[in-house]
């Protein structure tokens, strides 16, 4: 287990605790986490928690599953040296490439260690929830490689600005039902897969594409993600001879986040998660239950959640994984919000400058470097770019041409 | 008033099936408080209100479209309660909702709110029973009787477990499935209400899927009695008016007296 200082909120180290560990048994970080799902799923939760600690400590299981990331999914990823941009803005900036995976994001990851495992399960059938649409490409896709029937739920708003990815989906033999309830964004998406999970558990797997919902999902996504930071840290300490000063990565639900902070939890390595201003769940959230644990949320004073609002798809979401509550409330990682303009100018920056068209999501992280480039000058910083872009060009397009159901995406 | 658990035993003694109707609380807008007495004067031996969430993982299409409207009435819990306080039913209530509002308000804040409205027990679908230990401790308390779900997949020995704990009544989901109308009762439900009522004496009572008159009386032919809720909030959705879901209840309670 990775120890590392926990620090206070001036910076000062506090006292040594584990983090990125396996959770409690109540499937806690910390004070977050939790199980808390209808009667009806609480079987099937344990079932999940005894497969995949069985399948994790199996050779066999890890084996096949590297060999998909490898031969399938197109890993390692790469690192890549940002020369012209480092140059700019008086930093040295690394990418871990997640965008070069196949199906263009860091989801394929969990995706095939989650459909391996409901295959190991006897599960004919998964379902998703998606928001970009990332995670149900990603789905669709194991989906498709393993002969699973696969069903997958998207707000409807998410429907009509990411009409790219649901075609996809539906091309890779996916059912996209479009979640027509609340905001009709990701957080109903969620909603509407729990619902289908509650009545079809007995031949179902809900692969759920973010370190949320209930133990042991939040563990159990983070352990099929730990190959990026596990990848970054050997591909850092070849090229620098040792650990970047910053690792920094967006977060909506956290997958990417936790993924390459595992690698670098034990190191001295700050840590900073990019959230979207009108979904930070840290910056503006109070502790609360939804989707299955107990972590930071956006709700109201009576409980209600409040719908986010991000110009990314993938990150328009109230709460954030409890792992990444703790690893707020311990000091260990650092939780910032950038505005969608932002996030705009750092995307058509990375386009320019490097070659490379970032998702929206990791260019919430470009842009708090840009943002922070004082406070970062000197130093190396290593940003996970968890997705390409290419499914976000006409929304942005259609943006900067002015269009008004475009513009209803952002708030500037 | 004799507690929870204490009434729906003594109506069941006397040969009673138990009739418990769900309403969503804000939903008519103004209207809605009617439904507490006209539930009672259907026959009702209790009944479940239900605080809207915005996020009900547990609720179909049709509970969820009445919480939705109240919540974009200006609903809010504290202010629900305030007007189920000035009602007068003369038979237990039943709180349902989802546990962040109850963990937003506080676990002793949200059951001392309960007893203020003059109600008696507490369902919260999300709270599996190994999450239950701050909030059953406010309220046994405070004398609130915490009912608990029992679902169709649930090996036994988890069936005992949670019907030693569940205060009030036991609630069987009457199938694998969220809240909504079936056109004919599963076979689930009959088969949890035995599974139930084979390991425990505590008032069995089923909901979930138990959408007319024929199927609650066949359900009733093993369990001590059914929750009635999407068949009832339908209703009062097409209608707008508390009438139709009032005279439902009575409907309802003929079936059970005929079985």
């Amino acid at each position: 287990m990775a120890i590392a200082e926990a620090r206070d909120p001036s910076g000062q180290p506090t006292r040594r605790v584990a983090v990125m560990g396996e959770p409690d048994a109540t499937g806690r970080f910390g004070r977050f986490g939790g199980r808390f799902v209808p009667e009806t799923l609480v079987p099937a939760c344990a079932e999940l928690e005894a497969a995949f600690r069985q399948a994790w400590s199996d050779d066999a299981f890890r084996s096949e599953y590297r060999e998909l990331l490898t031969g399938y999914a197109g890993r390692p990823s790469a690192l890549t040296e940002c020369h012209n941009l480092s140059q700019q803005l008086g930093l040295r900036l690394l990418l871990k490439r997640e965008d070069l995976n196949h199906t263009g994001s860091h989801k394929i990851n969990n995706v095939l260690g989650q459909t391996l495992l409901a295959r190991r399960m006897g599960k004919t059938r998964i379902v998703a929830e998606t928001g970009a649409g990332q995670h149900g490409v990603a789905s669709a896709t194991a989906a498709a490689y393993f002969g699973l029937e696969c069903v997958v739920y998207m707000g409807e708003v998410d429907v009509t600005r990411q009409a790219l990815n649901v075609y996809r989906m539906r091309l890779l033999g996916a059912e996209v039902r479009p979640a027509l309830s609340g905001s009709r964004t990701l957080k109903d998406a969620v909603n509407e897969a729990m619902r289908d999970w509650v009545a079809t558990v007995a031949n179902t797997h809900y692969c759920l594409g973010s370190v949320m919902g209930p133990h042991p999902y939040p563990w159990m996504v983070r352990e099929f993600h730990r190959v990026i930071g596990d990848e970054a840290r050997d591909q850092c300490r070849a090229l620098l001879g040792g650990d970047p000063d910053v690792v920094v990565a967006c977060v909506g639900g956290g997958s990417n986040a936790i993924g390459i902070f595992s690698g670098f939890a034990d190191t001295s390595a700050e840590l900073v998660g990019v959230e979207p201003a009108g979904g930070a769940a840290v910056g503006k959230g109070i502790p609360g239950v939804v989707h299955g644990s107990l972590s930071y949320l956006m709700q109201d004073e009576y409980g209600q959640v409040l719908e986010a609002q991000s110009v990314s798809a993938g990150l328009d979401y109230p709460g954030i994984g409890p792992e990444h509550a703790h690893l707020a409330d311990i000091g260990r990682a650092r939780y910032e919000a950038v505005t969608d303009r932002e996030v705009l100018d750092a995307f058509e920056l990375l386009a320019r400058t490097e070659g490379i068209i970032p998702a929206l999501e990791p260019a919430h992280g470009l842009a708090w470097i840009v943002r922070a480039r004082e406070e970062l000058a000197g130093r190396t910083v290593l940003l996970n770019l968890s997705g390409r872009g290419d499914k976000d060009v006409a929304q942005v397009q259609a943006i900067q041409d002015g269009d008004p159901e475009a513009l209803k995406t952002v708030s500037f | 008033m004799a507690g929870l658990e204490a009434h729906l035993r003594a109506r069941r003694a006397d040969g009673h099936k138990l009739l418990l109707p769900y309403l969503t609380a804000g939903y008519p807008v103004g209207e809605w408080p009617r439904l507490i007495e006209g539930f009672a004067l259907a026959g009702a031996d209790g009944m479940e209100i239900g605080l809207p969430f915005s996020d009900p993982v547990m609720d179909g299409p049709t509970i969820q479209e009445a919480s939705t409207l109240a919540l974009e009435a200006g609903a809010n819990p504290q202010a629900l309660l305030d007007e189920v306080a000035k009602m007068e039913a003369g038979i237990p209530l039943v709180a349902m909702t989802y546990y962040n509002i109850c963990f937003r308000m506080g676990h002793e804040r949200f059951a001392s709110a309960l007893v203020q409205a003059g109600v008696s027990g507490c369902i919260l679908p999300d709270l599996p029973l190994e999450e239950l230990g701050p909030w059953a401790e406010a309220a046994d308390a405070a004398g609130i009787e915490t009912v608990l779900l029992a679902a169709p997949t649930a090996p036994d020995e988890r069936l005992v477990r949670i019907a030693e704990r569940a205060r009030g009544f036991i609630y069987g989901v009457g199938l694998v499935g969220i809240t909504g109308e079936r056109d004919e009762l599963a076979a689930s439900a009959v088969e949890m209400a035995r599974r139930l009522k084979e390991i425990t004496d505590k008032p069995v009572i089923i909901g979930v899927g138990v959408s007319t008159p024929e199927q609650a009386a066949e359900v009733c032919q093993v369990a001590d009695g059914v929750v009635v809720g999407s068949a009832i909030v339908r209703r009062l959705l097409e209608t707008g008016s508390v009438d139709a879901a009032i005279t439902f209840v009575g409907e309802l309670r003929a079936a059970l007296d005929g079985c």
